[in-house]
């Protein structure tokens, strides 16, 4: 019964506080994201042994972990929406999966074009791309399956329990891909497990970081701006935010 | 009093025996498919002994997973289509318990059968005998988990559009472990080497699926049914 | 004598339509309840959340005083659900289908026919029927399988969804009686039903569901 009490579960609240929040993360997402990149792509020394190449880490690291923690966010709002049925948290994961989804794009796509100079080709059947090609795939069944119904509260539902179900399994499926990978390849290059990464290379990498961080959040939140107009489209308040005024009386 | 927690997974099961007995093709279908994908692949790669061991653990576990989608529909669409899925909820015990009845007929279907045609398979794609056992004992502990996980597919999709393809869509990439442990399990017996440890770890996930998916599946049904 | 079964303020919202709004009313033990409307007034739904096969925008069931929500498995003991859809499976014979009814409603594990499946089956005029596929009945057939239950079950409250539909007018007069005898052992009964009722049981009252405006 508390959910009621609750301001956030109110649509008009959350709402207005991702209006309040947006130009701020936005903002601070440009910035720190224009350094962090053009202080890793242009102006961080270039590596002993890849040169040059090693570069794209700078895209490449910080999409291939956000890709992961937009999912586990997700499932945390599965969770509430399941538990405590607050819509917004089920608009949430409307939100974040197509954001999830990209950033694992791009890990691939980077890791791909990583690839090429690393191995000789562009793609390899190495444990990290292999698992973020099948968190591609969990994306794409949660935004598949939230789609799939005529009626939005079911698709919504259906989607939550399922990000539920894949977070279950994510480390479980993480686990067996890595055992397959040394099983199968042996010892082949491991990326990111540089001893020691040297502070003239390791800040830009921190500020991409956090820029991507940013990033994910602004993009979530505006998003969800606009799921929480979409659904509650007819409602005085959105025609009042929409037209400056209340459309019917 | 209605029926208690034991004896409605009873009624369950027994009841949708019954109706299988009366609808054979249903079940066999998959198996036939199976076998079919089978046959293609010497048909397709040549009959050469050894290129068909070397591949034949992930044929069979590949098509084993297909069949085991292909099935799927049949595990809930019917009941909830006449109305006995209705009567399932408003059942005083938890929808859990009647939602692994219904898991544990579906294996008895369809995971049983691949079980014991296990020998065949391997006849067909020159499994070395060595190594029948750990195929069958791996079928025999990874079906549970398709049955389980496939549940709750089956559940999340009753009312959703194009529920075919979707089902499959969002199943096959949590079975991805099991083709792995699997297939590795029956590599490993080939060569001659203790396959134990994958094993264990096929028996543990197919435990913690049919633990954990009643659940998940309860609240899908739920979600399904109003 | 407090109500059976009470719902208090029940709001339930379909697809941005709002179906009912702040319906609140009790049924007692001896009382029948028919719920009238047009089509698409909400009916079904709201016998749905009366049985808790749904759950609704606002408000509360409750079953002896006591909030569906925290204990339904008390209110599922005493409960006979019969959808619009009739739960027959279609590929089992009528005899198959009653003992199947027979074992959920009453608990009994025995799963052969007993004598009084063949009692409740001769009761419905389903004899010479009782091995033939339900599939191969007649849509009034397939209504009088699930009928059954009516007979068998030991449920204090019954709620039919259009209990009436495909029956002939016999049927419809065996249907009658069984109430009757429901309401006269202290069971109370809510159902749809789009003609008004042929009889008039005792305690007999409707509730009519007007569409309302958009949520």
């Amino acid at each position: 019964m508390w959910r009621w009490l609750h301001p956030l579960a109110k649509p008009e609240t959350s709402y207005r506080l991702a209006d309040k929040l947006l130009p701020w993360f936005s903002i601070l997402a440009v910035l720190v994201l224009s350094i962090g990149l053009v202080w890793g792509l242009v102006f961080a020394p270039a590596d002993y042994q890849q040169g040059d190449s090693f570069r794209i880490m700078y895209i490449h690291v910080p999409a291939a972990i956000f890709s992961m923690s937009v999912y586990f966010a997700m499932a945390a709002a599965a969770f509430i929406v399941l538990v405590w049925q607050w819509k917004i948290s089920g608009w949430f994961i409307q939100a974040a999966a197509p954001v999830g989804a990209v950033l694992t794009a791009i890990a691939l796509i980077t890791g791909a074009i990583w690839g090429k100079p690393t191995w000789g080709t562009w793609w390899v059947w190495d444990a990290r791309l292999t698992s973020e090609l099948i968190l591609l795939f969990l994306y794409a069944g949660v935004l598949a399956l939230y789609y799939a119904f005529e009626d939005s509260k079911k698709g919504m539902k259906a989607a939550a329990i399922l990000a539920l179900v894949g977070v279950v399994n994510l480390p479980i499926i993480h686990f067996s891909v890595e055992w397959w990978n040394t099983l199968h390849q042996g010892a082949s290059i491991t990326k990111f497990e540089a001893p020691s990464i040297a502070p003239s290379m390791l800040w830009p990498l921190l500020l991409a970081l956090l820029g991507f961080a940013l990033l994910s959040v602004a993009l979530v939140l505006l998003r969800l701006k606009n799921e929480i107009l979409r659904q509650e489209l007819g409602k005085p308040w959105v025609s009042k935010e929409l037209h400056g005024e209340p459309s019917n009386g | 009093m209605k029926l208690s927690s034991l004896s409605l997974i009873m009624w369950v099961i027994r009841r949708d025996l019954r109706v299988a007995n009366r609808q054979r093709s249903e079940w066999l279908n998959p198996l036939i498919f199976l076998l079919m994908v089978i046959t293609l692949f010497p048909l397709g790669v040549g009959p050469g002994e050894q290129i068909l061991s070397r591949i034949a653990p992930g044929i069979i576990w590949v098509a084993a997973l297909l069949s085991g989608l292909l099935g799927l529909d049949r595990l809930l669409r019917e009941d909830y289509e006449d109305g006995s899925l209705e009567q399932l909820v408003l059942q005083p015990v938890s929808l859990s318990m009647t939602g692994l009845g219904k898991i544990v007929a579906h294996w008895l279907l369809s995971g049983l059968p691949l079980v014991i045609l296990a020998p065949l398979f391997g006849l067909l794609l020159s499994v070395p005998v060595s190594a029948w056992w750990v195929l069958t004992l791996s079928l025999l502990l990874g079906t549970p988990m398709i049955s389980a996980l496939g549940a709750i597919g089956a559940a999340l999709t009753l009312q959703a559009r194009r529920s075919g393809t979707l089902v499959s869509l969002i199943l096959l990439p949590l079975l991805i472990p099991l083709l792995i442990f699997a297939t590795s399990a029956i590599e490993a017996a080939a060569m001659g080497l203790p396959a134990n440890g994958q094993l264990a770890i096929i028996a543990a996930m197919s435990v913690l699926a049919l633990t954990l998916s009643p659940l998940a599946m309860a609240a899908a049904i739920r979600m399904s049914i109003r | 004598m407090p109500p059976l079964l009470h719902a208090e303020q029940l709001t339930s919202i379909r697809a941005e339509r709002c179906l009912f709004a702040g319906l609140s009313f009790a049924v007692s033990g001896g009382e029948l309840l028919q719920v009238v409307g047009q089509n698409g007034s909400g009916k079904s739904t709201l016998l749905g959340i009366l049985a808790g096969l749904a759950s609704p925008d606002e408000g509360q069931v409750y079953y002896q005083q006591q909030a569906l929500t925290t204990h339904r498995e008390a209110f599922y003991q005493d409960l006979l659900f019969l959808g619009h859809k009739a739960a027959v499976k279609a590929s089992l014979s009528a005899l198959e289908n009653v003992a199947l009814q027979r074992q959920l409603d009453c608990g009994d594990s025995q799963p052969a026919p007993t004598e009084q499946d063949w009692d409740n089956l001769a009761q419905l005029d389903l004899l010479g029927l009782e091995e033939l596929p339900a599939a191969q009945l007649s849509a009034g057939q397939q209504r009088r399988i699930a009928l059954c239950r009516l007979w068998s079950s030991p449920a204090k409250v019954w709620i039919l969804d259009e209990p009436f539909t495909a029956l002939d007018q016999a049927g419809i007069e065996l249907l009658h009686q069984r109430i009757d005898q429901h309401l006269a052992a202290g069971g109370c009964v809510v159902l749809t039903s789009h003609q008004p009722l042929l009889w008039q049981p005792q305690n007999y009252r409707t509730l009519t569901l007007q569409a309302q405006g958009v949520a």
